[in-house]
């Protein structure tokens, strides 16, 4: 018995030049926020960019971005709608509001069909917002997809820089392409994020401090792009 | 026309079993289609028509169906899908993507959404048959 659907996904993402999976080792870092605005950044920057949210159990990227409404079109297979200027393609367009309690094969089952039915078109950049850690949605990702890169969330804190350590060990190790890591909600003047991640021979993307008022933006894209946080992401959109 | 995707892996997959196999023509595709993914037999197979590559030309599609077969993790139960309980837009989001089925179907016996999808979830290649 073959699964058929894993032979089309090279074809179907064949029209896209640059594909980035927003990582992080651990949750709550911010890895969701950094993938939407890095999204809409591109996008303003007049890039075609496609949004891909691949955390299937508590996807998030759909409440930054107040997106509500949409579905996708049904054209030999899907189409993404076109949304704040990003085609945006996520699960929750088939969960709703519903709790999507996925074990691990689930979620490779629901990676590689939407990976196999969703028709991207040409894109200059697909940013992908990962679940967190090391689990089955990254190996299938590495598994499936050839061009494939990894932007990193860190905060400063240790028990966070511990986590991304494994997962650029792991990616390291598995010859996958790191772009670098972002250091997110930033409340000191300390080095030592930056520091060791260029020890460890990765780029420092880097900093963000830690933006109280960001909350008052989730769901407003113009006042989320008018933000310091958005500020210094776009500064590092020249370094992807 | 989501049936038309999976229709277009099942001609790539079923090329790419052949050029392994050194096949220079496919005589015939088995294919089996779980009942969670309320798939179209007569999309699917006119897609299957329509995309035919040369080395496809004289292949028979033998298409089977698989009841959906559900078991609970917790109590044990196991149970058939049946898309006459569900609502049209539920049983929509389960044909694109049946893992949905966990957000929507419970255990009838313990309510559980933590169910295994035993067999009958979507489209595979049984098996590509032809000459060398």
């Amino acid at each position: 018995m073959v699964d058929p659907r894993t032979s089309i996904i090279t074809e179907r993402l064949k029209g896209i030049r640059k594909i980035i999976a927003v990582s992080s080792g651990k949750g709550g870092v911010g890895k969701s926020l950094v993938a939407s605005v890095l999204a809409l950044e591109l996008a303003k920057k007049s890039h075609s960019v496609g949004l891909f949210d691949l955390d299937f159990t508590s996807p998030s990227t759909h409440v930054i971005l107040g997106i509500k409404n949409v579905q996708p079109k049904e054209e030999k297979g899907i189409v993404p709608p076109l949304v704040h200027g990003l085609k945006y393609m996520s699960i929750v367009y088939y969960s709703d509001e519903y709790a999507s309690p996925l074990r691990g094969a689930d979620v490779s089952n629901a990676l590689i069909e939407l990976l196999s039915i969703t028709r991207w078109g040409k894109l200059d950049y697909l940013i992908i917002d990962m679940p967190p850690g090391i689990g089955d949605a990254l190996l299938d990702l590495i598994r499936l997809t050839k061009n494939i890169r990894f932007l990193i969330v860190s905060t400063s804190s240790l028990l966070a820089f511990e986590t991304v350590k494994k997962l650029i060990s792991l990616l390291e190790g598995l010859r996958v392409p790191i772009i670098g890591v972002v250091e997110n909600m930033k409340m000191n003047d300390s080095k030592a994020v930056q520091q060791q991640v260029q020890s460890l021979g990765v780029a420092f993307l880097g900093e963000i401090p830690f933006d109280i008022k960001i909350e008052e933006s989730v769901g407003k894209t113009s006042k989320l792009l008018k933000t310091v946080f958005a500020e210094k992401v776009e500064e590092m959109v020249s370094k992807i | 026309m989501h049936e038309w995707a999976l229709a277009e892996a099942v001609i790539s997959a079923a090329s790419q079993i052949a050029e392994k196999e050194g096949l220079k023509e496919v005589t015939e595709v088995k294919i089996k289609v779980g009942e969670l993914q309320q798939v179209e037999m007569d999309i699917l197979e006119f897609a299957l028509s329509q995309l035919k590559t040369a080395q496809l030309k004289n292949t028979k599609f033998n298409i089977e169906t698989a009841r959906a077969k559900l078991t609970c993790r917790v109590c044990g139960r196991t149970w058939f899908f049946s898309k006459e309980k569900l609502n049209e837009k539920t049983a929509e989001a389960i044909h694109f993507v049946p893992e949905i089925a966990h957000a929507y179907i419970k255990c009838p016996k313990c309510g559980s959404p933590d169910f295994e999808i035993v067999e009958g979830r979507g489209v595979w290649l049984e098996s590509v048959k032809g000459v060398t």
